[in-house]
């Protein structure tokens, strides 16, 4: 199709507007309170990375941001691991209750976090998990599960069956064909899952502050205590709400070749 | 959907998925709904209390009913009018996306950064950028002599949680629409082409009905998350001024857990719950016949 100069201008619209609110926050990590206070500008006057050297000079900080990237990363294999086979039973087969099953693994999206803060407090503090990565990562499963499983069944639709029938008359067993064979055809897939995964395991901030308190505390707790410490420290906000951006940026540079190929053979 | 061979045994298959879901979901949910029936009296002495904190809460008369279809009506119309923007935009920016080159990595990845922002961060962003003494958004609309201020007025809180909302998840919106987009093969443009097609029956004969099924997901959830919208409004507005901003999800955590009316709060999930499940499984099932009486 040919297409005219107008989407590129409201792409190139909606890109400022959306970005924005960024600038803005990054903006203001830039500065100091004092400077933030004096009056808008629209760039940063005296810019300057004081906020960012306190933040990598305090090892609370650090810890927090090592915490968070664990338990997303634990959440993410879990999640990814136990939701593949499930999803090509979906696309697959039909069993008994299989219809069923599936819309009650999304209603499982459904369920507000508010309502599992409290169970899921007495439930893994019951476990000895409590504080510990594992309580978050096991806990943010309820979503991320069942989104992998629906994620990956669309994936898995993506492959003609013929290649699973022509593989079971080439002899493979269905261990290797799966490992061998499939995975590598969703790879793709596989990267998009990962990253719906990470980011709602990145972005919760109910569940990973209500099942830690002082050893695995995440980063997003440790700047909800920033808040009441000493008044409203702005710099430092920005700073610290700059920096939980980056490892989705880095995230997203790594899977954007699958994003763009990947959603395309999606459920489509 | 179709040709799919009939075998049980796919359950082993499921089974990794159902121990972990039983785990995470089942068991919690349990202890809500032990809660919702029962009183307690503190230090840990429950009593039967019946359906007393449902009816309580349906009751169109009682404060506590008043109370919970106020949050209610709040939070749908919330949900409606953000969704419905998002929709809209999300399928409009899709359109403008470059289809080849450089450019569409780089404009995905612009667009999928506010989706990988902590949502409690998302809100000190807006709370920062609304603010008519160091934000621009809040300036700005102060500049134009209108009256906006976030902590006092209902409809300025009001129109920037939506206005959050609709910059925090169009782009999941326009990303699914993408990839709809770009599994219609070149030949159908051709052909609309060749027929003289103008673009709004491109769009209506060509582009919608391929969108259908990623719409049908992206709506779903969108639907479900922004129903449950928390954190954002939290630090925002803190559900204020007045009530103009509790949603369902923050009265729900005032009672529960500020309150320490568990009983209360628990019977409260459950409606809740309910409700997101019945507009889902109305919507998805609608959806889905659709779908099937347009393919046979």
């Amino acid at each position: 199709m040919r297409r005219g100069i107008t989407p590129k201008i409201i792409m190139a619209v909606y890109l400022v507007v959306l970005m924005l609110p960024i600038y803005w926050l990054i903006k203001m990590s830039l500065q100091t309170n004092a400077t933030i206070m004096s009056g808008l500008t629209l760039w940063p006057a005296h810019p300057t990375l004081e906020k960012y050297r306190d933040i990598f000079n305090d090892p609370t900080w650090i810890h927090a941001f090592g915490v968070s990237l664990a338990y997303v990363a634990i959440n993410t294999v879990i999640s990814v691991t136990v939701a593949l086979p499930a999803a090509y039973a979906f696309n697959r087969y039909s069993f008994v209750g299989d219809k069923h099953l599936f819309f009650w693994l999304l209603t499982n999206l459904m369920a507000p976090t508010a309502v599992f803060a409290m169970p899921f407090f007495n439930l893994y503090y019951a476990l000895g998990l409590f504080d510990t990565v594992w309580a978050v990562a096991l806990a943010q499963c309820l979503f991320n599960v069942p989104l992998a499983v629906w994620i990956l069944e669309g994936f898995v639709g993506g492959v003609p069956k013929e290649i699973d029938e022509t593989a079971a008359i080439d002899g493979y067993s269905f261990p290797r064909f799966f490992i061998r064979l499939f995975l590598p055809l969703i790879a793709n897939g596989i990267g998009v899952t990962a990253f719906f995964c990470f980011m709602f395991s990145w972005v919760e901030q109910l569940l990973a502050t209500t099942l830690t308190s002082s050893n695995a505390l995440p980063f997003v707790a440790v700047m909800t205590r920033s808040y009441s410490a000493s008044g409203m420290d702005w710099s430092l906000l920005a700073a610290a709400g700059v920096l939980t951006m980056v490892p989705g940026a880095i995230f997203i540079w790594f899977v954007r070749n699958h994003i763009a190929k990947g959603f395309a053979l999606g459920r489509v | 959907m179709n040709g799919k061979t009939w075998n049980n045994r796919a359950w082993f298959f499921v089974l990794p998925v159902l121990c972990f879901v039983l785990f995470s979901a089942v068991l919690p949910v349990m202890t809500v709904v032990n809660y919702s029936v029962q009183d307690t009296m503190g230090a840990n002495s429950f009593f039967w209390n019946g359906d007393a904190w449902f009816r309580d809460l349906l009751d169109p008369n009682s404060d506590a009913g008043v109370r919970f279809s106020g949050a209610l009506v709040r939070t749908f119309a919330f949900s409606i009018t953000a969704v419905s923007l998002e929709v809209v935009l999300g399928i409009a920016i899709a359109l403008c996306l470059p289809r080849k080159g450089w450019s569409v990595g780089a404009s995905l990845i612009v667009i999928a950064l506010p989706m990988l922002i902590p949502w409690n961060v998302v809100g000190t962003i807006w709370q920062i950028f609304s603010r008519s003494d160091i934000g621009l958004f809040g300036a700005a609309l102060t500049g134009m002599g209108l009256n906006y201020n976030v902590t006092q007025e209902p409809v300025s809180a009001w129109v920037t949680i939506v206005v959050l909302d609709v910059w925090h998840w169009t782009p999941l919106v326009i990303l699914l629409s993408y990839a709809g987009l770009q599994a219609i093969p070149d030949a159908y443009y051709q052909a609309a082409r060749i027929d003289g097609a103008s673009r709004w029956s491109v769009f209506k004969n060509v582009e919608l009905p391929k969108l259908h099924k990623v719409l049908v997901i992206a709506i779903l959830l969108r639907f479900m998350q922004s129903f449950m919208i928390y954190a954002e409004p939290v630090v925002v507005t803190g559900g204020g001024p007045g009530n103009a901003t509790t949603f369902l999800s923050i009265d729900l955590v005032k009672i529960a857990i500020g309150e320490v009316d568990v009983g209360r709060g628990a019977a409260m999930s459950l409606i809740y719950y309910l409700i997101i499940l019945t507009v889902c499984y109305v919507f998805y099932t609608i959806m889905t016949q659709l779908e099937r009486r347009r393919d046979g």
